[in-house]
């Protein structure tokens, strides 16, 4: 225990050398926060159909209707509060993104690694799939999924999942190459350890420094795709309010300069997925031992 | 080299059929076309005239029999809403999109080389850092939103340049683009402007790159030796073995705007192809999804089977590589 509290003793002197990068982490804790205790920090509940008025609707950002409630960010066309949609907004966008990342890294990693580990026609099998999906663009792997199936919840993390998990298993694939090839590995099969044992319990946990940088990026991608395509409305239902259908909605209203609907929760969505890219950009500098 | 190519050849065919498979059977497991067609009162005997109209009636597998037997006869089928053949409705959207991809293209080159080499060349200058952050925001701002910001501020605030449309299409030496027109380049040039400003920070990052490595190399140290001025440096030693890496990835950046283009088509109401796939999802139009999707795809394969072959006519090192495997 001693051992791990040094190692992020030491992870942590590295890290908070670059000062951007510790700001936007704090940043981005958060926006987690937020995210996570939306219900509680919320001026409003922005779904609770007793306490949004229509009467409100399109106010501007710093005004207050009769009742004497505040809206800091203004209201949308049905009248809720902005600043609350945005939180509840970031509660679906991080959870979509953070979800399909994790299932991306699962599946990503096990066929990497597993690649590695036995070579052969299997490994050329798993690298040729993944040469070819990631000589398509993100967004247009997500629209073929999401134009033949259609949308909803389901079908956008499956999307973003299939974006994603090329990335990894091409990452897992190569440090699990450089790994295996050390002593520890050779010395847990003289011990007959079983392969799953050898390719998850002593591999993986040494890939995962590398993994970790594209997951904090992957993630801040997936998280930037899934308010494109709820946007363009194939990706989240409307049951669904992610940050990217709140600037959908506001679309509607720009040409009659209302502007507030769609710009802040844009804002919300930049700083969230600029947040990460910070922290994920400062972790690839520190694990790439060439720089 | 023979050899590899027609193994890639093959390959590409494996991927468009599976592909086909995996389009088809998707679509038509989604939604209900008919219902969108026809109006709600209609009787039982009108929906099923409409669905026999359309093959409907049919199994899947016998549809997608059909469908593969006209495709390889070039015909994709006919659009349900337009009552055209859907590579008909795609081939005349498809000059708007190519347009808006080539003119964006130009802009992102234009802007993101100088600033990546300047920063590759002085890494640790303020301005330098400044581009750097800069490119990391560019990254990390989702192209729709860009595109509402740019409308509201040059069309709706300033009212500088139009929104939406195409405007005023030109003829230059048989080609019919709104480039060559005053009013047409005044359309292209925000939703150009909102699709350049994402590929921006990835050649920015790129050039840096190679510029940082180049600017190490025995033949930099020479060029410098041999007393050149460090413009000449720069401008023809740097710059030229820069392009290396920056002309194959101009293929697929070019590609991945065209991808993207649905999206800033849609923010713009460009009337590109990438706007009629997201009209024809709404509206359950079958025959024009899958078309899309096919041709889509089938540019993809054909575009990346282009680069690698460049890339070896490019580099000589990895010609030399690949005729030892």
């Amino acid at each position: 225990m001693k051992h791990r509290f040094k190692n992020f003793q030491n992870f942590w002197r590295d890290f908070s050398a670059n000062k951007v990068a510790v700001v936007a982490l704090f940043i981005f804790s958060l926006i987690l926060f937020v995210a996570i205790f939306a219900p509680l920090v919320s001026p409003t509940d922005p779904y609770d159909l007793n306490t949004v008025s229509i009467m409100n609707s399109r106010l501007p950002p710093l005004s207050e209707d009769f009742g004497g409630n505040y809206f800091l960010l203004g209201t949308d066309g049905a009248g809720r509060d902005m600043v609350s949609a945005i939180f509840y907004g970031l509660r679906v966008s991080l959870g979509v993104g953070v979800l399909s990342g994790v299932f991306a890294l699962i599946i990503g990693s096990f066929f990497g690694i597993s690649a590695a580990f036995f070579r052969g026609k299997y490994e050329t099998f798993v690298m040729r799939i993944v040469d070819i999906q990631l000589s398509f663009p993100s967004i247009l792997v997500a629209l073929i999924i999401l134009a033949a199936f259609g949308k909803g919840v389901e079908k956008t993390i499956i999307a973003l999942i299939l974006v994603q998990w090329a990335y990894y298993a091409r990452t897992a694939r190569a440090s699990a190459l450089v790994e295996i090839n050390k002593e520890y590995v050779d010395a847990a099969r003289c011990l007959a350890f079983g392969n799953e044992r050898i390719m998850f319990k002593h591999i993986l946990p040494n890939c995962m420094a590398p993994l970790i940088v594209v997951g904090t990026l992957q993630t801040a991608h997936a998280i930037s795709l899934e308010a494109t395509l709820s946007f363009l409305g194939l990706g989240l239902p409307i049951t669904e309010p992610s940050l990217g259908l709140l600037i959908g909605n506001g679309f509607e209203y720009m040409y009659s300069g209302d502007f507030w609907i769609s710009i802040f929760p844009g804002v919300a969505l930049l700083i969230t997925v600029a947040s990460i890219n910070l922290v994920g950009d400062h972790l690839r500098d520190m694990f790439n031992p060439r720089l | 080299m023979t050899p590899y190519i027609l193994r890639r050849l093959a390959q590409s065919a494996l991927v468009l059929f599976i592909m086909s498979l995996l389009v088809f059977g998707g679509v038509n497991l989604v939604g209900d076309p008919v219902e969108m067609l026809i109006n709600p009162e209609a009787d039982q005997a009108e929906v099923e005239r409409v669905m026999r109209d359309l093959g409907l009636d049919r199994p899947v597998t016998e549809q997608y029999w059909y469908f593969l037997v006209n495709a390889f006869k070039g015909d994709l089928g006919d659009s349900f809403i337009f009552g055209e053949p859907a590579l008909k409705l795609i081939l005349q959207r498809m000059p708007a999109t190519l347009e808006l991809a080539c003119f964006s293209l130009f802009i992102s080159l234009l802007v993101a080389i100088p600033l990546g080499i300047y920063a590759g060349y002085k890494p640790d200058s303020k301005v330098s850092k400044t581009i750097m952050a800069g490119s990391i925001l560019g990254f990390s701002m989702p192209t729709f939103w860009v595109g509402i910001i740019f409308i509201m501020i040059f069309a709706v605030h300033l009212g500088w340049l139009p929104s939406t449309g195409r405007g005023e299409i030109g003829v230059f030496l048989g080609i019919h683009s709104s480039l060559f027109t005053l009013d047409g380049l005044s359309h292209v040039f925000l939703p150009a402007l909102n699709l350049a400003l994402f590929k921006m920070s990835s050649v920015i990052r790129l050039t840096r790159a190679g510029t940082r490595e180049i600017i190490l190399q025995d033949y930099i140290t020479f060029a410098r030796a041999k007393g050149l001025s460090e413009k000449r440096v720069v401008m023809v030693h740097v710059m030229k073995n820069i392009l290396i890496p920056i002309v194959t990835v101009i293929g697929l950046e070019f590609g991945s705007l065209i991808a993207f283009s649905t999206v800033t088509e849609t923010v713009f109401a460009w009337p590109g192809m990438g706007k009629l796939i997201i009209d024809s999802i709404y509206n359950l139009d079958r025959p024009v999804i899958v078309a899309y999707l096919m041709i889509i795809v089938t540019f993809f394969v054909f575009l990346n089977l282009a680069v690698d072959i460049l890339y070896t006519f490019l580099d000589p090192r990895v010609r030399v590589k690949g005729t030892e495997q």
